[in-house]
């Protein structure tokens, strides 16, 4: 399978936020990206928006779901969220959705600054893989995998997805 | 006393994780970094509105002080409350143990009642050790103080408190003034310093208030303090523990604050960014004079809200360990089954 190239799906992207946001009349929303995928992803949307607002930057470790599991990820560093959350429209990026469970810790990490107006979530890669009710409003592709594949991006300058299998366990 | 620490794999796990935290004798320099960096990351989360992450959500924390203690519970029952866990502190020496309950029945009872996390301060030294390998091995133990022994977490928290105002640890001049004898604070930090690359270490004391065989610390002594502060770029003052004191080992705190004092005077010998630094409580005009405890070099109010975020890193890091640990041994036992 070919994995689709980012820089190719941005300018779609861009433009389907645009769209979105204008349907709800949402006139100057706050950007914010996960960290690290969804920050590169985040960047390289601003650019192509030819937008200049300052990126909030999110780190969802404290708020995983997988602590007791998978522990404290040891690279963990503070989010930076340079404005206010409280009745900002927030637009939330990442590069893969697959559980939804990442999304689900950064909109409980979010709501601990305060109460947003609306976050819109915008993905670059939707893998079809949800385990919550957590949809995104804009992505850049949908594609299916096999139960031990994964997708990668790395960036941030170029943006490329690349497919790995996980090695069996035994 | 020796530096050298035979317990030390206790505090790891198979993957060379934290599970306890009993003393920094030992720890890889990766590790105390480690801390750092998710101490800064969980001093961020003080500075929120809601200063709150659901990481131990549903864990216990007991903080078990058979010692007083002030700064040090109340800082560790806030760091465990802002990770969600719930907490209880027991002052025992309040409770059973004057109904002469041993320590060993207190703390498996503790352990009946489901308890995660064991923050222990005692007068002897060792306590927590002994408690991490003979009593609850699978409870994360935390040493909030044992003894003349170790701090680790004032210590972990005095190195924040450097990193974040000097940047790094390579190039600077430490001074550790005061009574190093009764100090479990001084140990602690010697040993991170010395862990973290500082190449000038200073102890500054009169000669009945060192221990015998500081040099294995790797540190330059010093009785003079007018010869110890000569340029340094931070001073660490200790209180003086007269609590601990048994014998005639000071002639007067007067006399003491003559010759061991920081005033605003001798500061000046230091370099003019100098840090003033002290684990509190502090004994104003006994160890330290006001005018420099309250002045622009002081930083003593900052390292308890440091000790805050080293205390979640802390309980965090150590209860991912245990659970790793879990998870192994129980892959373990399936393997074998």
């Amino acid at each position: 399978m070919s994995l689709p190239n980012p820089a190719e799906l941005l300018p779609q992207m861009a433009a389907a936020l645009t769209q979105h946001l204008n349907n709800r009349q949402i006139g100057a929303p706050r950007f914010i990206g996960i960290r690290t995928g969804g920050v590169w992803v985040a960047q390289a949307l601003l650019e192509a928006l030819g937008n200049q607002e300052p990126l909030g930057i999110l780190d969802v470790s404290f708020y995983r779901d997988d602590f007791t599991q998978n522990g404290l990820h040891p690279q963990v560093r503070p989010s930076e969220l340079p404005f206010e959350i409280e009745g900002q429209h927030l637009v939330l990026i990442d590069d893969v959705l697959m559980s939804g469970r990442t999304i689900r810790a950064a909109l409980n990490e979010l709501f601990d600054y305060g109460r947003p107006a609306s976050v819109t979530l915008v993905c670059l890669l939707d893998l079809n893989a949800r385990e919550l009710p957590i949809r995104p409003d804009v992505v850049g592709a949908t594609l299916s995998l096999a139960a031990d594949q994964r997708v990668k991006l790395s960036g941030p300058a170029p943006l490329t997805l690349e497919l790995q299998t996980l090695a069996n366990r035994e | 006393m020796t530096p050298i620490d035979a317990k030390r794999p206790l505090q790891l796990n198979d993957q060379g994780q934290l599970r306890h935290f009993l003393s920094l004798d030992g720890l890889p320099r990766e590790l105390l970094t480690e801390i750092l960096d998710t101490a800064d990351s969980f001093l961020e989360v003080g500075a929120r509105a809601v200063k709150k992450v659901p990481l131990l959500r549903g864990k216990t924390v007991c903080n078990v002080f058979f010692e007083n203690s002030t700064r040090t519970r109340t800082t560790f029952e806030l760091a465990a409350q802002r990770l969600s866990a719930d907490v209880i502190t027991l002052n025992v020496s309040t409770s059973s143990t004057s109904k002469g309950e041993t320590l060993f029945d207190t703390l498996r009872n503790l352990e009946a009642m489901a308890a995660d996390i064991f923050v222990v301060r005692h007068a002897d030294s060792g306590a927590a050790h002994f408690i991490a390998e003979h009593v609850c091995p699978n409870l994360a133990i935390i040493n909030g103080g044992d003894g003349r022994h170790a701090h680790p977490t004032q210590g972990m928290l005095d190195m924040l408190t450097i990193r974040r105002h000097k940047g790094g640890f390579e190039k600077l001049s430490v001074a550790i003034v005061g009574d190093i004898l009764h100090s479990r604070v001084a140990r602690s930090n010697m040993l991170a310093l010395k862990t973290l690359g500082c190449p000038d270490i200073r102890v500054i004391a009169p000669k009945t208030l060192l221990p015998v065989g500081i040099e294995q610390y790797g540190v330059t002594v010093y009785s003079d303090l007018a010869a110890g502060l000569k340029d340094v770029d931070v001073v660490i003052m200790l209180r003086l523990q007269r609590e601990r004191m048994t014998g005639g080992l000071l002639p007067s705190e007067g006399e003491f604050y003559r010759l061991f004092g920081l005033t605003e005077e001798r500061l000046k010998l230091a370099k003019p960014d100098a840090l003033v630094m002290h684990p509190g409580p502090i004994n104003r005009g006994v160890e330290i004079e006001s005018a420099v405890a309250d002045g622009p070099q002081s930083v003593i109010l900052n390292q308890v809200t440091y000790g805050i975020a080293v205390r979640m890193a802390v309980l965090s890091m150590a209860m991912s360990g245990q659970n790793a640990q879990r998870q192994l041994n129980q892959d373990n036992t399936e393997e074998h089954n």
